[in-house]
């Protein structure tokens, strides 16, 4: 066993755990950060994305020894105060998922993206979380939120850059019919 | 799966992990960024005794300028790589390269000196080192060597470096004239593995083609020179023509392996196709 000391959604840790231990595993069963799926076990579809010391990385393909005096945010830190993370109300409202299984490792992962690119294209969103597998949506809606994110993200301070933002009266009502309300 | 259970060492120099590797018993894995060798532990088809981990060695992070070569550090994520101000300027090639492998998560834990030295005939590294001639310094307990990229690749996953040793650093040399660079990478789209790429590297001189160096990935169990295309292109105009006929020899003295994404001939008919490309936009045509 190795002791580690890590900081998870803004508590300290102080845990042994075997050098094999991957960091997926040591967040939900030593954790219970159940919120951090394991998807595919094979580093391809990013389900059990987390931050670790402010990147995005596979919590799969990382051991939880390599964590030791990091600091890790999973899909359970990231809302403040009760209040969803703008890109967890964005998926919300633009019906970025269906089964919801990818949707934790998607959110860090966008989350990420727009760290690096507050302002990205369509296909810089497409880009930025090829690393993320959805077999429901077909994507459309989940580039959908991650645009609607970065415009609510990037707030007044900057002039929208016409495809940043996306209102949801632009959304084909057949995809997202909740948002437009067309089910009332 | 959880790997097979494994003594863990984490050295902070490379003294420290040139030590725990002596010590480490029969079979010892050095972890670089784990991207390929956490997965293939946890498949099993990898159980070493020993995992010397390299994440907190610093001095083998990060690019320096050395005069007539820039010099990455092992353990440069992928991610550092492609901001690195002295790489985009002195070998956008490897920018253009790194930008394609695997996605934004592996590229950030993933590093340039575990790529080269997984040696994986489908990674965009190797071939790219190759068409760069860049030289591989391998450090053991009795001192360093120098080994050029053309020597560095042996055969399927196998690399020079020897029993004991690391792979610390990488001299990519600068080059000097007018130089363009190109890589062409052909994957399926939710998989970065290149079902063949090429790396071309072209100097001009007066309307014709001074220099080319071709590096080939996945067109054998080991990244490969495009010999023959290099020697048409020598002395060659600079038309889409020429550069369409030298690049029907791209697949000469290749063995290319056939798979459930490719045949060997279908390999071979891209290796041609994107030779034609990769030179042509290194050359500026």
């Amino acid at each position: 066993m190795t002791r580690i000391n890590v900081r998870v959604d803004g508590v300290t840790y102080d845990d042994d755990v075997e050098p094999r231990t991957l960091l997926v595993h040591y967040l939900r069963e030593q954790l219970g950060k159940v919120g951090t799926v394991v998807g595919c076990d094979t580093s391809n579809c990013g389900a059990c994305t987390v931050h670790l010391d402010g990147a995005a990385v596979k919590s799969c393909t990382v051991l939880a020894v390599q964590a030791d005096d990091g600091e890790v945010t999973t899909i359970e830190g990231l809302a403040q105060d009760g209040s969803l993370h703008p890109m967890q109300k964005a998926f919300h409202e633009m019906h970025g998922l269906q089964c919801g299984f990818c949707t934790p490792g998607m959110i860090m992962a966008s989350v990420d993206l727009l760290r690096e690119n507050p302002d990205p294209s369509e296909t810089e969103v497409r880009e930025g979380i090829e690393g993320n597998l959805c077999r429901c949506t077909g994507y459309q809606n989940i580039v959908r939120a991650v645009q609607q994110a970065a415009g609510e993200m990037r707030g007044g301070a900057r002039a929208p850059s016409g495809d940043g933002h996306v209102s949801p009266a632009e959304v084909d009502t057949a995809a997202a019919p909740h948002v437009a309300g067309a089910q009332s | 799966m959880i790997p097979a259970p494994f003594a863990y060492a984490r050295p902070t120099t490379v003294d420290e992990a040139l030590q725990a590797v002596a010590e480490g018993g029969d079979d010892v894995k050095i972890l670089a960024g784990g991207q390929s060798l956490i997965p293939v532990m946890r498949l099993r088809l990898a159980a070493p005794e020993t995992v010397v981990d390299l994440s907190r060695v610093a001095e083998l992070r990060g690019v320096r300028d050395d005069g007539d070569a820039i010099v990455i550090g092992a353990m440069t994520t992928h991610a550092d790589v492609l901001r690195d101000p002295l790489v985009q300027q002195y070998a956008p090639l490897i920018a253009e390269a790194t930008e394609t492998v695997a996605d934004r998560q592996v590229r950030a834990r993933g590093t340039f000196g575990g790529a080269l030295a997984h040696a994986d005939p489908a990674g965009d590294l190797p071939a790219v080192a190759l068409a760069l001639d860049a030289e591989f310094v391998l450090a053991g307990l009795d001192g360093r060597r120098t080994v050029p990229a053309g020597e560095f690749f042996v055969d399927y996953l196998t690399t020079a470096l020897g029993e004991g040793e690391l792979l610390v650093e990488i001299r990519v040399p600068k080059l000097a004239g007018e130089w363009g660079m190109r890589y062409e990478k052909f994957n399926r789209v939710a998989q970065a593995w290149s079902i063949v790429a090429v790396a071309a590297v072209v100097r001009r001189e007066n309307g014709h083609i001074a220099e080319a160096r071709i590096g080939l990935t996945n067109m054998g169990t080991t990244p490969l020179r495009a010999g023959a295309v290099e020697a048409a292109l020598a002395g060659a105009e600079a038309s889409p023509e020429a550069v369409a006929a030298a690049a029907r020899s791209a697949a000469e003295g290749t063995s290319p392996s056939s798979d459930l994404n490719a045949q060997a001939d279908y390999r071979e008919h891209l290796a041609q196709v994107l030779t034609r490309r990769a030179v042509a936009a290194a050359a500026g045509l």
